[in-house]
């Protein structure tokens, strides 16, 4: 059964001191970016990670590709806890975990050549002899659609949608079984969006990988996930498949998401009745107690400030973290 | 903000703690011995080691250190019998090179340093913005590039070559202005301006162009900024624009920079006063070099420090007045 | 009379840059309407801010040529002097930004650049009625404790906050047109819901044109009536904004409705990118500027990649394109 799950996280938190030095030995604030997440991702699956700025997701993703380490909780990488890893099992756990990240030009060393930086990943596990990695380079290029000829440009001859290409080219290298893509297609114009999400869904039909995807975009989403989770302010509100997250969502502020999408059919968009959401998202360092929504909840009572709702399945067929889920 | 000031002040205070142990510890550590540098060449051994006794050389680090500090505050004898020397609050040290309290010294040449970088502070800052700013509003016109030439001008020749070039042409050829010779503000107003227009001057050419690139940057910067955009897709009239969203943003920072630049010049322009020969603080400093004065050299340097602390803490200050987003942080 | 508020003929814009001239704008021509909402969409470089900000004359640079006219309520904005826009600039015609982060002066309290807003083409109105129209202009667009707010600066207000006070400075004057370019682009979604709503009912009080600048062709579905596509600096289609949506002439339109991924569409269907990348805009290809990414083009004995085509009509639309009308005309499914 659960050698069917590639990785699962187990409560995970991760706050931020922020506010006062700590030369002066002042209390510090905290920022509660993760409070308490816990999933877990199939194998040759798709797990979509979607919220709003702020709601903690890209240090989710972070988190799972243990590029930071937790404040507490666990994640298990193909039944190993990569949470407590030495910096020797790190350096073997990033072939089974690589991270593609939004803007590919920020990550992409501007004076190293594309080929080279592709190869990055190989020279840092030295697991191939320089002949064997420029092959494989020339592979992996063919692989995400760049041609040959593209191994001795650097990064600033590149369009926004071939330096992605190039990103997860290198994300690619070492042959990982799992890729967090954080927003990987956001930074792109939309006829180009389309063209990375075929491939990265051709790439896991042909390779078997298994995707944690962040999005803020939740059309993007739907295309490409097994699965949906909705966060906010730091925790999963609702999880469960696309048809279900999208066809029927329970938890009131995945409704409001949902219906502030605009629908690009003008027919339908008129039709549509739209929740606005009034205010803003509270702040991470001051979440209101109980539910976290509650601030901004057209069904809020009493229970909500007292009690804080668990992520679990009240009748809807997945779990929604809602005292009063529709 | 109150909190903003105390918390900063504070830190300026350890700072100064740890700069005048750093510095006294330098001097102490010398291989020169203090106490043989106090007479000359054939100097017995004895008046050597009553020398020593005499200005506490012969105290533990930490003892002379403490005494140091605690003359700056309540003044400091030298010596117990009647030949002891009294150096009133503030004691520096005692020059025995010079027989005279280093505290003396310096308030005598302190305000010649002081009116020589005032003077040329106010000279640079009003030409560098004034310059820096026209040539960024007529960027790629020809007051765009005179700034640039002189710019280049300024940043490369040295203080001296033009120091003694505009005394070769002012004073010697031409005879506009009469040799240099410093007389304090209150003696003769006229006499004290004479003799600095020339040392103002230099200061204010060299820092000039650092200030108009600085101004000239910082305008173009601003200028893309989008709440610019917005300024104008408002109606602004162009003067307003320039003065109340341009040159407040480009401004502020280049008027912290401008705080520590001006208290680096206090702590004496070395070069400037040695040419136009002018008794300030670094003119002091150069002659105690020569003469091995360590008592005046410690006093210099801590009070550079002291300049440059303090003036970082006011800029930091400062910066909370000018822009808001430090302010309510 | 029927002129129409705002009518722009044949607009070009070229930059200067030192590894060529970029053709921004290469011969835009349309009209809006009193009260009208207008989306041009398109993606990044095709032109439609450069667009925007000509109309508001907000171009300017050593090497930035403009040329072709916009008649505002039969005046060209573009002969103007420059005292005659200014005075046209955020009293007639008011624009806001996208980034909201970044569009206010973070120098002065939100209250002191509201006023300013006004007090620019009003001026000698007193320090009372001026607090009381920015108290007013801010509670208008929504923003809780008013007294409290006016006297706060930028920083400390949200994104979403922050494009409610640039829509408040923009419509204290009342202004016939508000141009808007990508102004939830910036913003999350629950957010741009709001800002969209608030703009939709500013305009109706206002009796304000709007011009929408934006890549999203969600947003263009939920708000506006008409639309204009722009590609690499033309315009390529030209629609109401029911027909754009249900029957695309011009292939662009096509394959970027192709390229959306809508909430309504099937998961794991296959999406249908537009093979390649825009066209660089210095380096312009003859002929269509699509030609190169156009499944299309080969049939028409490389006509598309010498001939330009001028926008003709087709059924209700619009397009610029050598295919046979009927062609073009015929329902997104036969055709692709």
């Amino acid at each position: 059964m659960s050698d069917d799950l590639i990785l699962q996280a187990f409560d995970l938190k991760k706050h931020f001191p922020t506010g006062a030095s700590k030369l002066l030995q002042r209390p510090t604030q905290v920022v509660q970016a993760v409070d308490g997440v816990s999933l877990s991702l199939r194998r040759g699956t798709t797990l979509a990670i979607v919220g709003e700025s702020g709601c903690g997701k890209s240090t989710l993703a972070r988190l799972l590709a243990r590029l930071i380490e937790p404040t507490s909780g666990s994640v298990v990488l193909n039944g190993v806890n990569i949470s407590t890893a030495s910096s020797k099992e790190l350096l073997k756990m990033r072939r089974e975990i690589q991270v593609v990240f939004q803007d590919p030009y920020a990550c992409l060393n501007p004076r190293h050549s594309i080929g080279q930086s592709i190869g990055t990943p190989i020279r840092i596990q030295k697991t191939m002899s320089r002949s064997e990695e420029r092959h494989r380079v020339f592979e992996l290029m063919e692989l995400v659609g760049l041609s040959h000829e593209h191994y001795n440009r650097f990064p600033h001859e590149f369009s926004g949608g071939q330096r992605q290409r190039a990103g997860i080219a290198r994300a690619l290298a070492l042959q990982p079984k799992v890729i967090v893509a954080d927003e990987p297609v956001s930074a792109l114009d939309v006829s180009i969006q389309a063209q990375i999400l075929n491939l990265l869904e051709k790439l896991q039909s042909d390779l078997g990988l298994s995707y944690v995807f962040i999005a803020h975009d939740l059309s993007v989403v739907r295309h490409i996930a097994d699965e949906v989770a909705v966060m906010y302010l730091g925790k999963i509100v609702e999880i469960g498949s696309p048809d279900a997250v999208y066809g029927a969502p329970a938890h009131p502020y995945t409704k409001a998401l949902m219906s502030a999408v605009p629908v690009p059919n003008p027919q339908a968009g008129a039709k549509r009745k739209r929740i606005i959401l009034t205010g803003d998202v509270p702040s991470p360092v001051n979440p209101p107690s109980g539910c976290r929504f509650r601030t901004r909840c057209a069904k809020v009572q009493d229970i909500c400030a007292v009690d804080e709702p668990l992520l679990i399945d009240r009748g809807q067929g997945h779990p929604v973290a809602c005292h009063f889920p529709d | 903000m109150f909190y903003f000031i105390a918390r900063r002040s504070f830190f300026a205070v350890i700072l100064l703690f740890v700069v005048s142990i750093f510095t006294f510890w330098i001097f102490s550590a010398l291989p020169a011995d203090p106490a043989a540098l106090t007479c000359g060449k054939n100097c017995r051994p004895e008046v050597i080691e009553a020398n020593r006794i005499r200005l506490g050389y012969d105290k533990p680090f930490i003892e002379q250190y403490g005494s140091y500090m605690k003359g700056i505050f309540v003044g400091r004898t030298y010596g117990e019998d009647e030949s002891g020397v009294h150096c009133a609050a503030p004691s520096l040290g005692y020059s025995y090179d010079r027989h005279e309290c280093v505290s003396s010294l310096v308030a005598k040449t302190l305000p010649v340093t002081a009116s020589i970088a005032f003077g040329a502070f106010v000279l640079w800052m009003v030409f560098g913005i004034a310059l820096g700013t026209l040539a960024a509003l007529r960027r790629g016109k020809w007051p765009d590039h005179f700034a640039t030439v002189f710019s280049v001008i300024g940043i490369s020749f040295p203080s001296f070559f033009l120091g003694l070039l505009s005394v070769l042409f002012f004073v010697i050829w031409t005879k506009i202005l009469p040799f240099p010779n410093y007389v304090g503000i209150t003696e003769n107003p006229f006499e004290w301006f004479t003799a600095l227009i020339l040392p103002w001057s230099v200061l204010a050419l060299l820092s000039a162009s650092t200030y108009i690139r600085l101004t000239r940057n910082g305008i173009l910067e601003v200028m893309n900024e989008e709440f610019v955009r917005l300024g104008i897709a408002k109606g602004l009239p162009r003067k307003k624009l320039i003065v109340k969203y341009v040159l407040r943003a480009a401004l502020t920072p280049i008027a912290t920079i401008a705080g520590i630049d001006l208290a680096f010049l206090l702590g004496g322009a070395i070069v400037t006063e040695s040419v136009f020969n002018l008794p300030g603080l670094g003119k002091l400093t150069i002659a105690a070099v020569v003469n091995s004065d360590l008592p005046i050299l410690v006093a210099t340097t801590l009070i550079s420090a002291l300049f440059i602390v303090v003036a970082n803490a006011f800029v930091d200050i400062m910066y909370g007045f000018l822009d808001p987003r430090v302010r309510t942080k | 009379m029927n002129t129409p508020l705002l009518s722009v003929r044949d607009l070009h814009v070229n930059f200067g840059t030192s590894e060529g001239d970029v053709q921004a704008v290469r011969g835009v021509s349309f009209d809006i309407d009193r009260g009208e909402t207008l989306a041009i969409v398109g993606e990044s470089g095709s032109g439609k801010s450069v667009t925007a900000s000509a109309i508001m004359r907000l171009n300017f640079g050593a090497d930035i040529r403009v040329s072709g006219s916009a008649l505002f309520e039969g005046k060209d904005i573009l002969s103007m002097g420059e005292e005659e826009v200014r005075k046209m600039r955020g009293s007639d015609v008011a624009m806001i930004f996208q980034d909201p982060l970044t569009a206010l002066n973070p120098f002065y309290t939100v209250g002191n650049q509201i006023s300013e807003a006004y007090t620019i083409h009003h001026p000698g109105t007193s320090k009372k009625e001026l607090r009381a129209l920015a108290l007013d202009a801010i509670e208008k667009v929504g923003i809780p404790e008013p007294v409290k707010r006016i006297k706060q600066y930028p920083h400390e207000f949200s994104g979403g906050m922050r494009q409610r006070i640039v829509i408040a400075m923009a419509l204290i004057n009342q202004p016939k047109l508000l141009i808007a370019d990508e102004p939830t682009t910036a913003l999350d979604v629950t957010v741009q819901a709001q800002i969209l709503e608030l703009i939709g009912v500013m305009q109706e009080e206002n009796g304000t044109a709007v011009i929408l600048i934006t890549h999203d062709l969600g947003v263009v579905a939920e708000v506006t009536e008409r639309v204009l596509v722009m590609y690499a600096g033309r315009l390529v289609e030209k629609a109401s904004v029911i027909d754009a949506f249900a029957s695309p002439t011009h292939p662009y339109t096509r394959g970027l409705l192709n390229s959306v991924k809508s909430l309504d569409s099937d998961r794991h269907s296959r999406l249908e990118p537009i093979p390649g990348i825009p066209p660089s805009l210095i380096d312009l290809p003859t002929g269509c500027p699509f030609h190169s990414r156009c499944r299309y083009a080969a049939s028409l004995n490389g006509r598309c990649s010498t001939e330009v085509p001028e926008l003709k009509a087709v059924g209700n639309s619009w397009s610029a394109c050598h295919l046979p009308v009927d062609l073009l005309a015929a329902p997104i499914k036969e055709s692709l």
